[in-house]
């Protein structure tokens, strides 16, 4: 077993501290963000801007970014592609500019997006194990589904239909949408069996007999299901987090499962503490009944933040982002409008109903950002909620997850 | 009227999952830590090197149903570590290996266009393809590709690709804030493909990246091959490193070009070397012989046998002769997942010549083996592998060479130190970098931007 990492003194430890992420994407979440005097809409194409805002956020000890990705053009309907000229529509793959920043920094998490649906798991399972490599054992993954039938034609694989808000309750849908997260889970469970199937020390150099690995440490996972089946070994050697983390964002029923069931980080939308609360027994409970009752699953609350020095100034600024995006922006997110000292009441609150951390959604950057790591973050460690400094080497342990055993490992 | 002198390409391979990497050194040091391929980056940049060169394979290889253990095991993935490698040079090329089997044109075609974004234009593709079952055990789909169509697959592949490149002008992306135009196309992207292996649409999510798509690297060696290679490569990963060798491959493949529209010098022929470095020719040879010997164990010298002979060798003494009995003719079940026992396809008269030798120069085995499975490109003092490389690359035996160093990550330093400096005195190879780009380096004109986006048009697979 694992003892998470503390400190003595006035720092708190994991189990009472708060966790942050910030989820990075393009030039922030509102539609209108990329418009601002400060937005770089010309160079969201390039390594520069990325690594400047992990550098903004690593400055603050963020725990970790996620990065949004996608297998087709962004669209303001959920279901079909649109035609906009007047929002940010192109986008790099999210792993790779993860392996692009990770280098240069020293201790922020990298969680990028990988669309489950379409891409190969055995390909996943090497890209972020990679990742954990070339950020020394700093990775995750947000396992994210697609059912998007213009995204499936991109592929031509499979033919998914056509989904819209009038068939989305149909209970024949829903089963669709249920078989996505049941795909959604087999493959964790294939990722995790890649990332075991190297024992960690698999590597021998033994000059007397020639052998450079012990065979007998690396292992066929031998995985068979309704999707895929997949022989291993992984191409890759065991991960330094032994398990990169898992994430997944939900927003009820089999979503839920399948953080419950599979992840390792969850992101949930609640609207109220009150919500929040209900969400985390559910997942708890779920969490039981799928056998993980020793395992951590932790649960963020997603908010998208428009935050200044004033209240109004805030909700001024969300009323000129909505205007240059001709939209009132709501997304499955709750909206915080208001100071970093107002938020951090909320996220205390929301803390103390049992969410573990939050994901903060910056509504345009990087206005949005220099707010949380200037003004949220200083507030927080104020009131003893968030940690001063990164005093883990790895994305785990400061989640307060132990490395785990491999699972097939006999000694 | 004289030649033009040419100018020398030299690439960095790291060293890969097979023999010809001694693991067994004291100064060999880690195949996935990031650190060795940073460390082995930036000195092939520090030397100038137009490129570093990335193999790739999607199944660990076995030998008699088991996992080969001998050689180095386990890699990290093309793409991801490429990227990272991105983070800690400025200027040398990423060259990475990526199968056209047991991948989608949509995800291929993103990961590079994003790998040439976040290098500011340094990616290139080595497009291999494989067709096997075994291979396809880790993939969704198994083994779904029958051999004689998987450079059909590898070309439409390619293809598709290069239509999603094209999917975007380059100048879409007009970011107006105050008219609040983002995109200058609503169409940006749009694409269409239909054909046997491929039958996709939609639009492509990338904007057109610095170089417009990566460079291609070929590895050909087929009269098939080389004809993919002439249509559809800028460059060709070769076999042939020697002079005469070399010089017949080089006329033949360049002789292609102009068939496709193409010119000399849009295609370069680049052989994979391997190199020894001593302080005179003599040293120079006496440390070959070493590393020949660590390349090739007793244990390793046995693993070769079996793949000529196509059957369990794992008795017989790698210090006495060879075997006496004949190899087994067929479908080779020893085996899987090595390109090279495809060279074995007639393994009868190869037996008896590796017997005539080992009888006529009194080898062992393990002696044989070492003198059969390969020798050292370059072996001599700094000054001798310079003028040997500058005399292949003057007499168009090739356009310069991709090194293959034996030791992880420093084994590339002696060249680097020693020789690349020879070479810049004769103002053979540059002193610095004067592009920023792979194409540059390379000595490639940029592309022109395709005249609309979204045109599925007429497709000849050439690069205009």
């Amino acid at each position: 077993m694992v003892v998470p990492a503390r400190k003595a003194g006035l720092m708190p430890d994991s189990s009472t501290r708060l966790h942050l992420a910030v989820a990075l994407d393009g030039a922030g979440w509102h539609p209108g963000a990329w418009r601002e005097a400060d937005a770089r809409a010309s160079e969201l194409f390039n390594a520069d801007y990325w690594a400047d805002l992990v550098s903004e956020a690593e400055s603050a000890s963020l725990d970790f970014v996620t990065i949004e990705d996608s297998l087709g053009v962004q669209s303001d309907d959920h279901f079909e592609p649109d035609y906009r000229t007047d929002r940010v529509r192109g986008r790099l793959d999210a792993v790779l500019i993860a392996a692009r920043i990770a280098p240069r920094t020293r201790g922020i998490g990298f969680v990028p997006t990988a669309i489950v649906t379409h891409t190969e798991p055995f390909h996943v399972s090497k890209s972020i194990a990679t990742l954990d490599f070339v950020s020394t054992g700093r990775a995750g993954v947000r396992v994210q589904i697609s059912a998007r039938h213009d995204v499936a034609a991109h592929f031509g694989r499979r033919e998914l239909p056509r989904l819209s808000a009038d068939v989305i309750t149909d209970p024949l849908v829903q089963q669709q949408v249920n078989e996505y997260f049941a795909e959604a889970a087999d493959y964790i469970e294939v990722l995790r069996r890649l990332w075991d199937s190297w024992e960690d020390d698999a590597e021998i150099r033994d000059v007397a007999t020639g052998r450079f690995i012990d065979r007998d440490k690396l292992h066929y996972i031998d995985f068979e299901g309704r999707w895929f089946s997949v022989k291993g070994p992984s191409i890759t050697p065991r991960p330094p987090q032994g398990q990169p983390i898992v994430a997944a964002l939900g927003h009820g029923g089999a979503s839920y499962e399948l953080i419950a069931g599979s992840a390792d980080v969850g992101f949930v939308t609640p609207r109220d503490a009150t919500e929040a609360a209900k969400i985390v027994s559910e997942i708890a409970a779920l969490q039981r009944a799928a056998g993980r009752r020793r395992d951590t699953v932790h649960v963020f609350g997603d908010l998208l933040v428009f935050l200044d020095r004033t209240a109004e100034a805030a909700q001024a600024r969300r009323y000129r982002l909505d205007d240059l995006a001709g939209v009132e922006y709501r997304s499955d997110a709750k909206n915080f409008v208001g100071t970093p000292a107002q938020l951090a009441d909320l996220l205390q609150e929301w803390h103390a109903a049992g969410l573990s951390g939050f994901r903060l959604r910056p509504a345009a950057l990087p206005h949005d950002l220099v707010q949380i790591t200037n003004g949220l973050v200083p507030e927080l460690r104020r009131r003893g909620l968030f940690h001063t400094e990164y005093d883990t080497d790895t994305l785990r342990v400061s989640l307060g997850l132990a490395r785990p055993a491999n699972r097939y490992a006999t000694a | 009227m004289t030649k033009p002198i040419k100018q020398i390409h030299l690439a960095a391979h790291f060293p890969g999952v097979n023999n010809t990497t001694v693991w067994s050194d004291p100064t060999a040091g880690s195949h996935i830590e990031f650190s060795s391929f940073a460390q082995f980056a930036q000195t092939a940049e520090r030397g100038k090197f137009d490129f570093l060169f990335l193999a790739e394979g999607l199944r660990l290889r076995e030998q008699n149903g088991q996992i080969y253990d001998l050689d180095v095991v386990g890699r990290p993935d093309t793409f991801t570590v490429l990227a990272a490698l991105a983070a800690v040079t400025e200027r040398l090329g990423l060259t990475g290996t990526i199968n056209s089997t047991f991948n989608e044109p949509y995800e291929v075609a993103r990961q590079f266009a994003s790998l040439d974004h976040l290098s500011g234009g340094r990616a290139a593709w080595n497009v291999v393809t494989s067709w096997d079952a075994f291979t396809g055990e880790n993939f969704r789909r198994g083994g779904f590709l029958a051999e004689d169509q998987r450079y059909e697959r590898a070309k439409t592949f390619l293809q598709t690709t290069h239509e999603l490149f094209d999917s975007w002008r380059g100048d879409e992306v007009v970011a107006d804030k105050a008219a609040g135009v983002f995109l200058s196309d609503p169409n940006a992207g749009a694409f269409a493909h239909k054909d046997a292996h491929f039958d996709i649409h939609g639009r492509f999510n990338v904007p057109r990246s610095p170089q417009g798509r990566p460079v291609i690297f070929q590895a050909g060696d087929s009269d098939q091959g080389r004809d993919f290679a002439a249509s559809a490569a800028d460059a060709i990963f070769s076999r042939h490193s020697t002079l005469e060798a070399g010089q017949v491959f080089y006329a033949d493949v360049k002789g292609r070009l102009a068939r496709y529209g193409r010119h000399r010098d849009e295609l370069l022929i680049l052989p994979a070397a391997t190199f020894v470095i001593g302080d005179t020719d003599a040293e120079a040879a006496e440390i070959a012989h070493e590393v020949r010997l660590a390349q090739v164990s007793p244990q390793t010298a046995i693993k070769f046998l079996e793949q000529l002979w196509n059957r369990d060798l794992s008795d017989h003494d790698p210090d006495g002769p060879l075997p006496t009995m004949d190899p087994i003719v067929g479908e080779n079940t020893i085996s899987r997942g090595r390109a090279s026992v495809r060279m074995f396809r007639d393994p009868i008269p190869i037996a008896n010549q590796w017997r005539a030798k080992a009888e006529a120069e009194n080898l062992s085995t393990r002696e044989l083996i070492v003198e059969v499975t390969g020798r050292q490109s370059f072996i001599g003092s700094p000054r001798t592998v310079a003028a040997t490389i500058n005399d292949l690359v003057q007499a168009d035996a090739s356009d310069g060479f991709i090194l293959v160093p034996h030791i992880t990550p420093g084994g590339l330093d002696p060249f680097v130190e020693q020789v690349v400096p020879l070479l810049q005195e004769r103002g053979v190879f540059r002193a610095d970098y004067t592009g920023t780009t792979l194409r540059d380096h390379l000595g490639l004109a940029p592309l022109r931007a395709p005249r609309r986006s979204g045109a599925a048009g007429a497709s000849t697979g050439v690069a205009s």
